[in-house]
């Protein structure tokens, strides 16, 4: 098995060092890879080719992160603690919290890295924090059980997801209201956004879709329909998405389906499908794009796919229930 | 018993606002994006000159959750017991939380939804009770009643109602679904065919194959023996031996009150089911058995639409914020009444302007799916009017298994291994 694992990354590592003779040490083989654990209440960190190195110690039930704009600092949400840990990164040491809402789940950061705008669950609310004073700035008011959160580049504007309401709220942030309510599919989850900002898509978790929103109109354009041959629609759940660094692609993981999708960002088609764990939810990208890390939720594994070849390399453990996974440059 | 809650008045009873939000005046309509909204479809409708409704009123419709006065199954001394299978509240709660998810989603839709809680002071009432849902244009009743209420309600509310729609949210019996089903009446409660079915099919999972029948000697728990013996036969587990159990405490009568006596002829079996309607007897029976054997059916692994501890699928936030507003756990029961209301919700949604008639055609068979928080869009099978649903194995800590168990197959809708198939029903209704 060890070999089997080791051959790809070997290959893969002698193309990558042929491609970029003139820089010394390929850019990111010193990237580390970042799993939340829902249940092991930790982060576990992985080098670039899946193999564990530690694992850091966080508040209860952590679910989404994202860096902070130098990469010093892990932002990571703790659904049990009603909190957001910050975590140093050097040290791989949690070193402190900033306290939420109830049942806090996904969030984004303002474009200056200042605010987090998180939405909680159980208050239905998409709430402001001042990082820094840890002050809650102020709250919106979403429908049943808010939980993807997406600000655009301008910071002007948040787009969350009420997974009971089935819309997508359009959140004016120096109004600090809503300002649109777009009608999407069945349970929408989670975002992102094209490269052009024109287009916003939304995961429908039991609609087997995709929702792509026309961020200018602000409606719903298009829906693309996933389907796995031998699959039926009730077992296919998007979830979670994920943009490849040169824009191209989308990559979405189907759920209860156990396959991550890539889809054309242009044509809307999708283009592969690959096997990977159970429940798979979280998706990283490392940074030149050629690897996709899937956290399989009830198969506790992380799945690395060469995203040229289309191909599962390898599935490691990644602790009880991973949820989100993010690669450090 | 009277409780506080619980005053009858002309109309049944309405509960207080503030005990209960069941009318809810929009906390949204207010914000800034909704007069944008309206303001442009205003001028849309005016420019392709179509004459409609006004969008700024909000359509008001309201569900009645209608219940009996006196209902046994709500003696609180007998909630109090929460034997599995049995109601621990009554299904105004469910539904009253349903409106409250929804309120987003319809007031958007231009709808205000509103719960009205109505008892009926006796059987004979219906009429009278029916004639004023009329007044206030009711049209989708949740019934929380026994069979014969049910029943009488089922065949009274279309003409008194000018059509309606009337949602089993208490009872399992397969009777209405079958040959007493009608094309009207929609079910969200599991049928007593799925919960054996899904029961047996964990048995077979595990290759429990072998069971020791115990059955009760009441109507109910024939019921009961008849879907258990029908779902042994679908999934190939063998039924090694029945005996008759009674409650009873007579020395005479050992032999069929006594667990161990009941428990101990026959060594083949693997686990025990006991089949009791009722659950008094079948509390006794798990660790009280001749041989270490699991017990199954009416006490230990219990098949159910939910469980307080389902921790998928958006479990955990359904369950506590029905726990925040009913003050009690959520179980099977308010699992179903909820669904209702949110099977409402959606239908109005989708089509806030249709008739009770479409909207029934919508939902039964149609292709709208409901979010039931167990991972699958939920639809109404056209054939009976039951809602397919996964089912939950649980013992009383949490939930074992989900039916359809893994590696079942169906060549349509794997959830259709549960209960009763189009090819078989009895059911001759439809819309």
């Amino acid at each position: 098995m060890a070999q089997r694992i080791a051959f790809p990354y070997r290959r893969w590592l002698g193309v990558l060092s042929v491609a970029c003779a003139a820089v010394a040490v390929p850019a990111w083989a010193q990237s580390k890879v970042y799993v939340s654990s829902e249940k092991d209440n930790k982060i576990y960190v992985f080098n670039a080719s899946g193999e564990r190195q530690v694992a850091i110690d966080v508040c209860k039930r952590p679910r989404d992160m994202s860096f902070n704009a130098d990469g010093s600092q892990i932002y990571v949400i703790c659904g049990d603690s009603n909190a957001m840990g910050v975590v140093d990164v050097a040290s791989g040491k949690l070193s402190g919290t900033v306290p939420l809402g109830e049942s806090p789940e996904m969030f984004d950061l303002s474009p200056d890295g200042k605010t987090a705008y998180v939405s909680i669950e159980d208050d239905n609310v998409m709430a402001a924090y001042d990082i820094a004073s840890k002050k809650r700035l102020f709250e919106v008011k979403t429908g049943g059980e808010p939980e993807g959160v997406l600000v655009t580049p301008d910071g002007k504007t948040a787009y969350v997801t009420s997974e009971l309401a089935n819309v997508v709220h359009v959140i004016d942030l120096a109004m600090k209201k809503i300002i649109k309510n777009i009608k999407v599919g069945t349970r929408p989850r989670r975002f992102v956004m094209s490269p052009d900002g024109a287009e916003l898509w939304v995961t429908n978790e039991l609609d087997a879709t995709v929702s792509v929103v026309d961020t200018k109109t602000h409606t719903e354009k298009q829906k693309i329909k996933f389907e796995v041959k031998g699959m039926r629609q009730n077992d296919i759940t998007p979830v979670g998405m994920a943009i490849s660094p040169d824009g191209k692609s989308i990559w979405v993981s189907l759920g209860r389906a156990n396959h991550v999708a890539e889809v054309d960002v242009s044509t809307k088609t999708v283009k592969s499908l690959i096997l990977v764990g159970k429940r798979a939810w979280g998706l990283g990208f490392s940074p030149d794009g050629k690897t996709l890390f899937v956290a399989n939720g009830l198969s506790d594994d992380m799945t690395l796919i060469d995203t040229a070849a289309a191909k599962a390399l390898k599935t490691v453990p990644a602790g009880r229930v991973p949820h989100t996974i993010i690669v450090s440059k | 018993m009277i409780h506080p809650r619980r005053l009858p008045t002309a109309l049944g009873r309405i509960a207080p606002q503030a005990a209960m939000p069941a009318a809810r005046q929009s906390q949204f309509r207010n914000i800034l994006g909704w007069g944008y909204l309206r303001a442009s479809e205003l001028v849309f409708l005016a420019l392709v000159g179509l004459s409609s409704t006004p969008a700024f009123a909000a359509t008001k419709v309201t569900i009645a959750v209608m219940s009996l006065d006196g209902d046994p199954r709500h003696a609180a001394r007998r909630m109090e017991r929460a034997y599995p299978g049995h109601p621990t509240g009554r299904a105004f709660d469910g539904v009253n939380l349903a409106a409250e998810d929804s309120a987003f989603e319809l007031d958007a839709a231009g709808i205000s939804l509103e719960v009205k809680d109505v008892v009926l002071p006796s059987a004979a009432g219906l009429t009278k009770v029916l004639a004023e849902l009329k007044a206030a244009g009711v049209q989708h009743v949740v019934a929380d009643l026994p069979a014969p209420e049910l029943r009488a309600l089922v065949q009274a509310a279309p003409a008194a109602l000018g059509g309606a729609i009337v949602y089993n949210v208490a009872l399992d019996d397969d009777a209405l679904r079958g040959a007493q089903c009608a094309a009207h009446l929609l079910h969200t409660y599991p049928s007593r065919a799925m919960l054996s079915d899904a029961l047996v099919q964990y048995l077979a999972a595990r290759n429990w194959r072998k069971a020791l029948v115990l059955r009760g000697p009441s109507p109910g728990d024939t019921l009961q023996f008849d879907a258990f013996i029908r779902s042994t036969k679908r999934f190939g587990i063998k039924a090694t031996s029945t005996k008759p159990f009674k409650l009873t405490g007579d020395p005479r009568e050992r032999d069929l009150g006594n667990v161990r006596l009941l428990t101990s002829g026959d060594r083949e079996h693997e686990v025990v089911a006991v089949l009791d309607s009722d659950g008094e007897f079948a509390r006794t029976v798990p660790y009280a058995t001749q041989l270490p054997r699991p017990v199954v059916g009416a006490a230990g692994l219990v098949a159910t639409p939910w469980h307080r501890l389902w921790g998928r699928n958006g479990g955990p936030q359904l369950s506590r914020r029905f726990a925040k507003l009913a003050d009690r756990p959520m179980q099977g029961h308010d699992w179903a009444a909820w669904l209702a209301g949110r099977a409402v919700a959606s239908v109005l949604v989708d089509s806030p302007k249709a008739t009770v008639a479409q909207q029934l055609k919508t939902l039964r068979g149609g292709p709208l799916g409901v979010d039931g928080f167990k991972g699958s869009r939920l639809t109404f099978r056209a054939w009976d009017g039951q809602l397919r649903q996964p089912i939950f194995l649980s013992h009383m800590d949490g939930v074992i298994g989900v039916a359809p168990l893994e590696g079942v197959l169906h060549p349509k809708e794997v959830m259709d291994t549960l209960g009763v198939d189009e090819a078989e029903t009895a059911c001759k209704q439809r819309p």
